[in-house]
C-alpha cells in the first residue's frame, strides 16, 4: 500500500470518530462549563498518548507474520462491525447517526446533570463526560492508526493522518461552534469498514501463510470486492424492505451509540 | 478487582467484536482453516479469506433484519 492509500484511510477512519468526539465536548463545553470539558479532554488525550507510547513500539516487537494474522484477525472483524451499521442504516433497518439529534440528547442530559466539583475539577460532569467521549472515540482512533501504522512499517505516516483529522475536524467545530451534522458520516463509515475489512482480510490472510497473487497489488481486487459486495448486500437490504411495504420504525439510535 | 476486570473485559469485546460474536468467530475459523490448506495441504488458499469475510457479513446482515420485513 501506498503512502497515500494509508494517510487517506487513516484520516477519514479518524476524521469520522472526531466528529462524534466533537459532538460531545461540544455539549458538555457549551451547556456546561469549558474549562471542565478542556481538563477532561486533555486527559483523555494524556491516556491515549500514553497508550500509543506503550502499544505501538511493543507491536513492532513481533514478527511480521505474527502482527499481521492477529492485527488482520482483529481489522477483519473490527471493519465487519462498522460494514454492518453502516449497511443497516443504508438501507433503512437502523437509524442514522445523527449529529444533531445526539448533540441534543446530550445537551438535555447535561442540563439535567446536578453541578458539584470533585478532586480540583470545577465541574466534574462536564469533565467526565468530555473525557469518556474523547477516550472512546479516540480508543478507535489509535487502534486504527497503529495497526496499520504497524502493518505498513509507518507509524509516523499513519499518525500523521490521525493528527490531521482531528486537527481539521477541531478546527472546523471552532470556526462552526457546532456539531458536524452536515458530514456524510454513514458514507464515511461505509468507507472506512470496506478499507479495515479488505486490510484486515489481506494481512490476515498473508499472517497464515497465504501468498496474495499479484502481492501487494491483490488489494487493487480484494477493496473492489468487498465494496461491490457490501453495495450489493445494501441494495438487496433497501429492495427487501420496499417490497415489505410499510415496517415498524428503524432500530433508534441508543445512548450508547454516542460512543459507538 | 473480580468485577473491575469482568468490565475491562467486557469494554474490550464490545469494541472489537460488538454486535455479533459470529462474524469474529468465521473470521477466526477461516484464518484457521487458510493456515491448515497452505501449511498441511500446500494449497495456497487466498481465495478463502474473502469468500468467508463475505458470507459472514451476509449472515450477520440476514439475522439482523430477520423478522423485520
Amino acid at each position: 500500500m501506498n503512502a497515500a492509500a494509508l494517510v487517506l484511510t487513516v484520516f477519514v477512519a479518524c476524521a469520522v470518530e472526531a466528529v462524534e468526539a466533537l459532538t460531545i465536548v461540544m455539549a458538555a463545553g457549551l451547556t456546561r462549563e469549558w474549562r471542565s470539558t478542556f481538563q477532561g479532554m486533555a486527559a483523555a488525550l494524556a491516556v491515549l498518548a500514553v497508550v500509543v507510547a506503550a502499544v505501538g513500539p511493543a507491536l513492532t516487537l513481533f514478527p511480521l507474520g505474527v502482527l499481521r494474522l492477529v492485527v488482520g484477525a482483529l481489522l477483519a472483524v473490527f471493519g465487519l462491525q462498522w460494514l454492518r451499521k453502516a449497511i443497516l442504516r443504508a438501507s433503512g433497518y437502523k437509524d442514522l447517526h445523527d449529529e444533531a439529534v445526539i448533540y441534543r440528547r446530550q445537551v438535555a442530559a447535561a442540563q439535567a446533570a446536578a453541578a458539584g466539583s470533585r478532586h480540583g475539577v470545577r465541574d466534574w460532569y462536564a469533565f467526565t463526560l468530555s473525557f469518556k467521549g474523547v477516550l472512546l472515540e479516540g480508543l478507535e482512533v489509535v487502534f486504527i492508526a497503529i495497526t496499520f501504522g504497524d502493518n505498513q512499517g509507518s507509524l509516523g505516516l499513519a499518525a500523521l493522518g490521525a493528527a490531521a483529522a482531528v486537527l481539521v475536524v477541531a478546527g472546523v467545530g471552532v470556526a462552526a461552534r457546532a456539531p458536524l451534522a452536515r458530514v456524510p458520516e454513514n458514507t464515511m463509515k461505509f468507507a472506512v469498514g470496506v478499507m479495515l475489512t479488505s486490510f484486515g482480510t489481506f494481512w490476515g490472510a498473508e499472517g497464515a501463510g497465504v501468498s496474495w497473487p499479484g502481492h501487494d497489488a491483490a488489494l487493487l481486487g480484494v477493496i473492489p470486492l468487498i465494496a461491490l459486495a457490501c453495495a450489493g448486500y445494501t441494495l438487496l437490504l433497501r429492495r427487501a424492505r420496499a417490497a415489505a411495504g410499510p415496517v415498524p420504525a428503524a432500530i433508534p439510535v441508543t445512548a450508547e451509540e454516542v460512543t459507538r | 478487582m473480580t468485577r473491575w476486570l469482568r468490565s475491562f473485559g467486557a469494554f474490550w469485546y464490545d469494541f472489537v467484536v460488538g454486535d455479533d460474536w459470529r462474524g469474529a468467530a468465521v473470521v477466526a475459523a477461516a484464518l484457521a482453516l487458510t493456515a491448515l490448506l497452505v501449511h498441511v495441504a500446500h494449497v495456497n488458499a487466498w481465495w478463502l479469506m474473502p469468500v468467508c469475510v463475505l458470507a459472514a457479513l451476509g449472515w450477520s446482515l440476514r439475522r439482523a433484519t430477520a423478522g423485520k420485513t
